[in-house]
């Protein structure tokens, strides 16, 4: 097993460098001059080479990529071209809120998707499994934004319950922190409770048709002992991985959920990146991304030989 | 865990709750990504320049230049020497006294980036410190404008200590020690989320009361805190439910709703409009046909184009058919009939004798920036309706700001009509009207090349006399309207919206937090 992780571990370092390189690669040659809007409209086009210059943007491509790369080996990931501060701490100062929102959410969605799915397989047929299955459409169908903002009207501009918008930091206390979140996860986790749930179902009701399940029937378990300690263990499998692909699907959800909820998180750094073309911000989050992908992958694997034994590496 | 962490963080919250009133929380109209104010001229940093620097002097509500760090200062006879005295008392946020080597050399980083004072510099020989409180500009030949360029709005000559201002021009400074009255604190500057400003205690304001961006600059609030709220619905949301206390630009479809809030005042605080301009590629056909310009030209209507912004109330918007923002001294239409036009049968019979031949027309509408989208798309309309052969592309305004550099055909990825906005100020006066210029390959994109518009702004740029100077404006306008390289589209108001416990909001040209206070 030890081997295995080390094994994967390592395995991350050519994924990551091909992850470095195709990002660097689509960056430069994606349109958008950072020194231009720089510079501003007033500027002559004399000054927008020279910040260019001042920046770098005019050395060729080998000669930028092998900079970057040198930097990164040295675990520099650069300076803003814009804040002029290190992208490190950019993404320092921006990682607590995101990953506040994905943990409580992950755990909203968990805490209330398996019991649902678990609920309905267990009543198939019946009003609470079709409501459970309406909830998962509507789920699916519903943009995160349209649920965000229907959110925000019903309980803190009407029942005036939750605030509208921020972040507060957990050094601050527990409420204070998670007030803030309960709305965005609420959102955010819409559509992971919906995936989550009819997963579940799905998987429950194929191993409920089971001979072992028959079999503990027959010796006299209990309903519940059936669904939680026989059934729920076997129909893991594919609910953590469903889990682990929503965890990396969070990432791109959080771009949304923070926009409308004004949360600081990476989502939004990516994105005002992006606009604003701030190479070195947008590769050093691209980066961590994938490194978080890669990471969370691995976590589901290892996972995978703690509900089946069958699986060994 | 959970809860001995909540019990540690109990007294800071408590205490940023009571410190709620005598902090102003505003979100701002933009992201602060820069602290630089000469590095770059986004107008976000300009504004927090405002608050952490100081202006030698500054421009008054009727666009005066009054004293504003200096007592005053003098001319010679012969009109060739300037001397500025510095008022007592001024000191940076280090503590260190404001010295005359220190407004040199922010003067000199200044005015190598700035467009005013580079076209006033041939006339300057150098500035230089006198002793500790005077310097002087020992200049060539006369130059009425000086105060005029060291006072304006849009972008400022901030003084800075001389260590930081003699950065490279080109270089971003990181330090923010200015002499304002407010101190920026960079430990909480999380760009993309929050800024801070704490009063600075020891600032000394001017005595005279507040007018414009003249006057007593007195800090009346403890911290300002911006807050980095993209979205504008939240935005709307936070501010009715007192979240936050003003809220510099609120979009404009969501003004009813912030008016019909009793906690809330919706006002227009900028002393000018922002206005919006139709850009032509002059280099490339078909628009490097003036008569083909001038027959887009008469089928623009500005109205169409302002309810298109600011929607349709007429107290939000102003049509302006001439280059010079309306309302100031230079306001004239002079040759601008053809704005009154307004047909479009009457511009599609212009467009066939000027011999449009269906070349292929590139406009660029920046989706992410909803006005200068919502201007693009009118124009968008009115050539389809004319009969052009269109290609709209929608894309982000970081791209469109590289596409519009290049001066290749559409085929090549080339334009041929962009749209911009400006504000009223930048408008105001030829020296740094930067659409009217047509200096070719140094104008600004779309590259006009009209010799007679630039000799009349340097004959602009030497007279002193009002009227010599009003005689020129009306030459320049009709100069521009016959070879009409850019359609002016009117202006639209852009009002703030603040909580009714916000005291001293006054207008200004630009938004500025000194003498606001709350209640």
């Amino acid at each position: 097993m030890f081997a295995y992780i080390v094994r994967r571990v390592l395995a991350t370092i050519p994924v990551m460098a091909i992850v470095a390189l195709f990002v660097f690669s689509l960056l430069y040659i994606a349109p958008g001059d950072p020194a231009a809007v720089i510079a501003g409209d007033q500027a002559t086009p004399d000054d927008v080479e020279r910040i260019r210059a001042s920046l770098g943007l005019d050395r060729p491509y080998l000669v930028r990529f092998g900079a970057w790369v040198w930097d990164i080996a040295r675990g520099d990931l650069g300076v803003s071209i814009f804040t002029n501060l290190p992208v490190s701490t950019m993404i320092q100062q921006r990682i607590e809120p995101t990953l506040s929102l994905m943990v409580v959410t992950l755990i909203l969605a968990i805490s209330i998707a398996i019991p649902m799915g678990v609920l309905a397989a267990q009543r198939q047929g019946t009003w609470i499994d079709r409501a459970v299955m309406g909830f998962a459409v509507l789920g699916f169908s519903v943009p995160v934004f349209v649920v965000g903002y229907m959110l925000a009207y019903i309980f803190a501009l009407e029942l005036d319950w939750l605030p509208v918008q921020g972040y507060t930091p957990f050094s601050r206390g527990f409420w204070p922190w998670l007030e803030n979140l309960i709305l965005p996860a609420v959102a955010l986790g819409s559509v992971y409770i919906a995936l989550i749930a009819r997963i579940t179902r799905a998987t429950m009701l194929e191993v409920l048709q089971q001979d072992y399940i028959r079999t503990a029937r027959a010796k006299g378990v209990n309903q519940s002992g059936i669904l939680f300690l026989h059934a729920l263990k076997n129909a893991a499998v594919p609910v953590i991985t469903i889990i682990g692909i929503g965890l990396a699907g969070l990432i791109g959800g959080a771009v949304v959920t923070e926009s409308v909820f004004a949360i600081p998180g990476l989502g939004r750094l990516t994105v005002d990146a992006i606009l604003r073309r701030d190479y070195p911000v947008i590769q050093g989050v691209v980066l961590l991304f994938s490194f978080v992908y890669v990471l969370v992958n691995l976590a589901i694997d290892l996972a995978y030989t703690l509900f089946d034994p069958r699986i060994r590496y | 865990m959970a809860a001995s962490a909540a019990a540690v963080a109990a007294p800071s919250v408590v205490s940023a709750q009571g410190g709620a009133a005598r902090s102003l929380r505003v979100i701002p109209q933009a992201n602060l990504t820069s602290v630089d104010p000469v590095w770059t001229t986004a107008v976000v940093t300009r504004n927090h320049a405002f608050m952490i620097y100081d202006q030698l002097c500054a421009q008054d509500s009727n666009g005066e230049i009054k004293p504003q760090m200096v007592e005053g200062w003098t001319v010679s006879d012969d009109q060739l020497t300037w001397t500025f005295t510095l008022r007592e008392g001024l000191a940076f946020h280090d503590g260190e006294k404001v010295l005359a080597k220190d407004a040199v050399a922010s003067i000199k980083r200044w005015a190598r980036r700035d467009p005013f004072m580079q076209v006033l510099s041939a006339g300057v020989a150098d500035v230089e410190a006198m002793d500790d409180r005077r310097f002087r500009f020992r200049l060539h030949r006369p130059v009425p404008l000086l105060t005029m360029a060291l006072g304006q709005t849009q972008f400022p000559c901030f003084i800075m200590p001389e260590r930081i201002a003699s950065t490279d021009a080109f270089t971003q400074i990181r330090e923010t020690v200015g002499s304002g009255p407010f101190k920026f604190v960079p430990g909480e500057w999380n760009p993309g989320q929050r800024a801070v400003w704490a009063k600075n205690e020891a600032y000394v304001p001017r005595q005279e009361a507040v007018d414009g961006l003249a006057g007593g600059r007195r800090p009346n609030i403890d911290r300002i805190e911006w807050t980095i709220i993209t979205d504008p619905a939240t935005s709307a949301n936070a501010m009715m439910q007192g979240e936050q206390d003003y809220w510099e630009y609120p979009l404009h479809d969501l003004l009813p709703l912030l008016r019909r809030n009793r906690e809330m005042v919706v006002q227009q605080r900028l002393m000018d409009g922002t206005y919006g301009v139709c850009r032509f590629n002059t280099l490339q056909p078909p628009f490097n046909n003036p008569a083909i310009r001038r027959a887009v030209a008469m089928a623009v209507d500005q109205r169409d184009y302002l309810r298109a912004v600011a929607g349709n109330d007429p107290d939000g918007w102003g049509v302006c058919e001439g280059v010079f923002t309306c309302g100031t001294a230079l306001a004239n239409e002079s040759g601008s009939e053809i704005l009154k036009t307004r047909n479009i049968e009457r511009a599609r019979a212009a467009l066939r004798e000027a011999g449009y031949n269906g070349e292929k027309v590139v406009l660029i509408a920046p989706g992410d920036y909803p006005q200068i989208n919502a201007l693009s798309l009118v124009t968008a309309d009115i050539l389809t309706r004319m009969g052009f052969n269109l290609e709209v592309i929608s894309t982000d305004w970081g791209t469109l700001v590289q596409r519009r550099a290049s001066k290749e055909p559409v085929e090549r990825g080339g334009w041929s009509i962009i749209h911009t906005t400006s504000s009223g100020q930048s408008l105001a006066l030829p020296v740094y009207h930067l659409f009217l210029r047509a200096n070719a390959a140094n104008a600004w994109f779309g590259w006009p090349d009209e010799p007679e518009i630039e000799r009349l702004r340097g004959e602009w740029v030497q007279t002193g006399d009002p009227a010599e100077s009003r005689r020129i404006a009306e030459q320049l306008n009709a100069k521009a309207m016959e070879s009409m390289y850019y359609i002016p589209l009117g202006f639209y108001w852009q009002p703030s919206a603040w909580r009714r416990n916000v005291t001293g909001v006054f207008r200004a040209p630009a938004t500025v937090f000194w003498n606001i206070g709350k209640a």
